[in-house]
Formats: C-alpha cells, structure tokens, sequence
C-alpha cells in the first residue's frame, strides 16, 4: 500500500481538528487513514471533468422567510449544559 | 392477546373500542422491557415514569383515541432526536449530561399526536457506524442470536421494535442506518427523501445526508409514522413545501403493472448466497403480483462507499467542531488554557471511530487536498445521483439486497474500520442521491437470521415504495416471525 499520509501529517490533522492523540493512537490512525485513503482513491478511475458537483441531494435555493422578530431562546435551558456558567455567560478558561 | 406483540395499528383499534386501557398498553411494554432489555440493551434511557402517567392521563381525561392513530402508543426514540427535559447522548461520552432545551420537530409532533415515549434507543456514537458497537454506553445485542449485532446504526431502535419492546420506533438514517438494522433485524424500516421530514432537533452527522424515519413492525405502521413527521418545517431550511400524501390510502392498490427493476450491480460478489437466493424469491413473488420485472444498471454503484466516506467524514468533522467544552457537553476539568481544554475535551469525550471522521474529513477538506478528495466525491456523487435519475424513466422502483450478509457477529469487524463501510455498499448510494428506501423483511437465512428486501423509489414517492412493500408484505404471511426470546 502506497503511503497517502504520513504520521507528521496525522498529528499536524489532529491540531486542526483539535483533537489530542496518544502514541499509540497515532499509529494506529495513521495505518488506518492510509488504508482508507488508498481505498477512495478508486474514485480516480472516474473522469469527472465538468461534472458538476452535489452538495445536496435535493438542491434548495435562497430559502427565505419574512424577517420578523420572535423569541426561541430558552436562557436558562441553554446555559443549564454549560459546563461553568455565571447564570448569565459561558465561562472559558482565560484566553490572553 | 400479548400487547406487546401488537403493530400499531392493532393497537389503535383495542384503544378506540376501549378494549384496553392506555396504561394497560404502557404496562405491558414496560414489563417486558424490564425482563428483556437485561439481555438486549436497546434503551439508553427509561421513561418508564413519564409513560405510565401520561397514558393513564389519556385513560382519565376526555382523550378521544380515534382522533390519531398514534394517541396512546408507546414509541422508542433514537438518542440522537432532542428530547426537551431529557438526556440527550448521541450515545456518546461527550454529551453524556446534554438535556436538550428543546423538542425536535419530529418528536414534537409526535407529541401532539399523542404518542408516549418509553425511553431513548442506543446506537452508534454519532450515528457513526453499522453495528451499535460504537456506542460509549453498551453493546445492543440482536434479538434473534445474542451474539450477533443488530446493525447501526439505529440498532437500538431496530432491536427494540423486533423484540416487542417497544410498538414502533424512529431512527436516522445517513448512510443506512435505518434500513441495515431493520433487516439485520427483521422488521421494517423506511429512509425518506432527504428533505421530506424536518432534521431540526435532530443532532448533526453529515447534513445533506441525515433524515429521520420510522423502524416498525409492519409497513402500514411505517406509513403512520411517516405520517406524522413528515412536511414542511421552517426551521429546517432544507425541508421541502411539497403536499405529504396520505401514505395509508395507497397502500392497498394492487401492484399489478408496475415496473420493478432489479440493478445487476446489487448483487456484488461477496455476497450471501442466502441473500442473494430469499431477494430473488421476493423478485418473483412480485412478478407474481403482476409487477414487471426488467434488469437495469445503475453503473456508479461501486463508487458509493468511496464517495461516501470522503463526504460523510468532512460533514461531520464540520459539524463536530460545535463540541468545544464551552456550551453544552463534557469539559475536562482541569485545564486552565483554552485551546488545551478543546483538545483535551474532545480528546477524551470522543470515541475512536468519530475521532476518525474527524480526522478523514479535517484532512479532506484541508487545503491542497480539497479538490483531489472532497470536491471529486460530490461531482462522482452527481454521476450517482444521476444514475437514479436516469433509471427512474425506465422503470418505477427499484428491488435490491440491503446488505451484502445477515447480522454478522460482536467483534467480527470491530478491528477493520474500512471492511466495516464496505458493508453499506449496497445502502450509500440512495442515501447520496437522497430517494428514499424501505427495508422489508423477506426471508431467513438457514441459520434463523432475517434477511431484507430494499424497495428503492424516486424522490418524494415514499407511498409507492411503501405500498410495494406492504403488496408484497400481504403475499408472504410466512415470512413473518419473531425472535425466540421467552
């Protein structure tokens, strides 16, 4: 199997999707991407120049609705699964 | 009579002639559920409280049963539909604690009809798998050989309602995760179109693909939940204006004529020659119901897991990032700098296979690789969605396998993540194009495990592939059964 992603590659996709792995974790995500990767790269037997692409099934377009005010917030239902909150604001670690 | 037994429909009529009471109905799922659920592990979380009183609510007040066909029936929900006051998982760590504010549309108007909610159904984490193995919480086992997995990723659901657990359920389906365990499990589960019930409340996976649809023990009560969830919805921007046709009146109509076509792609290699054998036989039980039956192609059919599991995967990574430790969800609790806290909470609330999603769909859609993967999928996605299209002028449904084998074993393909997607191979690429598919069961395999039949239809035709399915439902009384469970 041709090598897709490397294991530097694996841990630089881990810090974009936030995400921490262990070691042993690592190793195992990168032989599993590769051998996932090498698998859709089936989809290059197909020539697909000027095929549009589908993002949806069914294709919508500009769906409006009349902009008028209503109330669908539910203040303290939302801030009840907050894991720290000051009854009014989430609470983050210190940021700067 | 065991109630617990009972279709929905049956159920109703005991209800309106005042046969039975409301809580009888209640109580005897609930005693059953307590007796099995032991050994099967459907249910994430009980209502059992919640459903008893208000069934005897209905009994006590002016509650007109004949009103709704749903007043008083006892429903298990897929723990990823919000559920307002009530724990809401997704069968993950993550959102261990989450209690929705809010209902979703769906289980909304469930509630407006009258229907009485016995508890939340386990699944794969996310929705992400075909097995129920993926769940944070338990493994759901599959209630015609404890061994086996009852699919996914709605296996709780589709396991609840094949050992009377529960008188119908909902399940969500982005990939097939209501059809494969409906057959892994014998019973009936139908995908509509996507567009065709509101996804508000629902928990996000992959957003063009998710819809919510009813897992039952008959087609008729796939009709009457359909029902009743599906239209419009103005919070739910993707759902379509489209009038909902009455899904019951039609499906008594005779199938004779019709045109049925059988996509030689279905039958792949690798393929149960018992799976293969009971959907021939179902092919020709509708030829003789007079339908005609014409061999068509729909050639992109193999690229379907390859394309599935780029778009998928970049879906989800996109709708996942919302689990941040801020909002709602599991925190670790001692870090004391941001960004460490995102990582080290979605680190350890994620279970492996969403953390790889996460992983396949960050890096598909990170720069440079775009167009090599993520924008070639939706245009192969395009060539799939077209073969449908194309297919519908010659012929007006399709018949198929669901899968490729029955339930497989816990285990089997727990270690292999890509032998796992392989086998949605014959589910993906209506979930792509976005037409509806129902599942019905239509035999066994020499080992007593169900096998389904798929009746795939055009956009927006779910009461043609229902009254397909409920034609031939009728003819073969002898496929029906239950799972020894006593």
């Amino acid at each position: 199997m041709t090598t897709k992603i490397s294991r530097e590659e694996v841990r630089h996709v881990a810090t974009l999707a936030r995400l921490e792995l262990t070691e042993a974790e690592e190793g195992r995500m990168t032989e599993q991407m590769n051998s996932i990767l090498s698998y859709v790269d089936k989809l290059n037997e197909l020539n697909t120049t000027d095929i549009p692409a589908t993002t949806h099934a069914i294709q919508r377009e500009n769906v409006f609705r009349p902009d008028q005010v209503s109330s669908v917030s539910n203040r303290e239902g939302a801030l009840a699964n907050a894991p720290q909150s000051d009854g009014a604001n989430f609470i983050v670690p210190k940021v700067i | 009579m065991a109630l617990h037994t009972l279709t929905i429909h049956a159920l109703h009529n005991l209800l309106v002639r005042k046969e039975v009471s409301a809580a009888e109905v209640v109580t005897a799922f609930l005693v059953r559920i307590a007796e099995l659920d032991p050994k099967l592990n459907c249910y994430l979380t009980s209502l059992a409280d919640s459903a008893l009183a208000q069934a005897r609510q209905l009994d006590q007040g002016p509650a007109d049963f004949a009103r709704s066909p749903l007043m008083g029936i006892p429903l298990a929900i897929k723990d990823v539909l919000c559920l307002r006051g009530v724990r809401t998982t997704c069968a993950s760590r993550i959102l261990e604690g989450f209690v929705p504010p809010y209902d979703g549309t769906v289980l909304e108007r469930l509630k407006q009809a009258g229907a009485v909610f016995l508890g939340k159904t386990n699944m794969d984490e996310f929705a992400m798998g075909s097995s129920t193995e993926n769940s944070a919480f338990q493994i759901t086992r599959n209630p015609w050989d404890l061994d086996r997995v009852p699919g996914g990723s709605s296996g709780g659901s589709a396991a609840a309602v094949a050992a009377d657990l529960c008188a119908g359920s909902l399940g969500t389906d982005t990939g097939g995760s209501i059809r494969q365990p409906a057959s892994f499990c014998g019973v009936v589960g139908l995908k509509p179109t996507y567009g065709r019930v509101s996804r508000y409340g629902l928990v996000a996976f992959a957003s063009s693909l998710d819809q919510i649809g009813p897992i039952t023990k008959d087609v008729e009560d796939a009709a009457l939940l359909l029902q009743a969830i599906a239209g419009h919805d103005p919070r739910d921007s993707t759902s379509v204006e489209q009038p909902v046709p009455d899904y019951r009146a039609a499906l008594s109509e005779p199938i004779k004529g019709l045109r049925l076509g059988i996509p030689k792609e279905y039958f792949v290699a690798g393929m149960h020659s018992e799976v293969a054998s009971a959907v021939q036989a179902a092919v020709q039980t509708c030829r003789e119901l007079g339908a005609e039956i014409r061999e068509v192609s729909l050639p992109h059919t193999e690229y379907g897991v390859a394309a599935y599991y780029i778009i998928a995967p970049a879906e989800a990574s996109s709708n996942l990032a919302r689990y941040d430790g801020v909002k709602y969800g599991y925190r670790v609790p001692e870090a004391r700098e941001l960004l460490t806290m995102y990582r080290q909470s979605r680190s350890q609330g994620f279970g492996s296979e969403v953390k790889r999603r996460i992983m396949l769909g960050t890096y598909v859609l990170s720069a440079g690789y775009y167009d090599a993967y993520y924008r070639k999928a939706s245009q192969v996605r395009t060539l799939i969605r077209e073969d449908f299209l194309k297919v519908f002028r010659q012929v007006d449904a399709l018949l198929a396998p669901v899968a490729p084998v029955p339930a497989f074993k816990v285990g089997e393909k727990a270690d292999d993540p890509l032998e796992m997607y392989l086998n949605d191979v014959l589910t993906l690429p209506a979930s792509l194009a976005g037409v509806p598919g129902l599942s019905v069961p239509c035999g066994f395999s020499t080992d007593r495990l169900p096998i389904g039949l798929q009746i795939l239809g055009p956009h927006f035709r779910e009461e043609l592939i229902l009254r397909i399915g409920c034609q031939f439902e009728q003819a073969t009384p002898h496929l029906r059964a239950k799972p020894q469970l006593d």
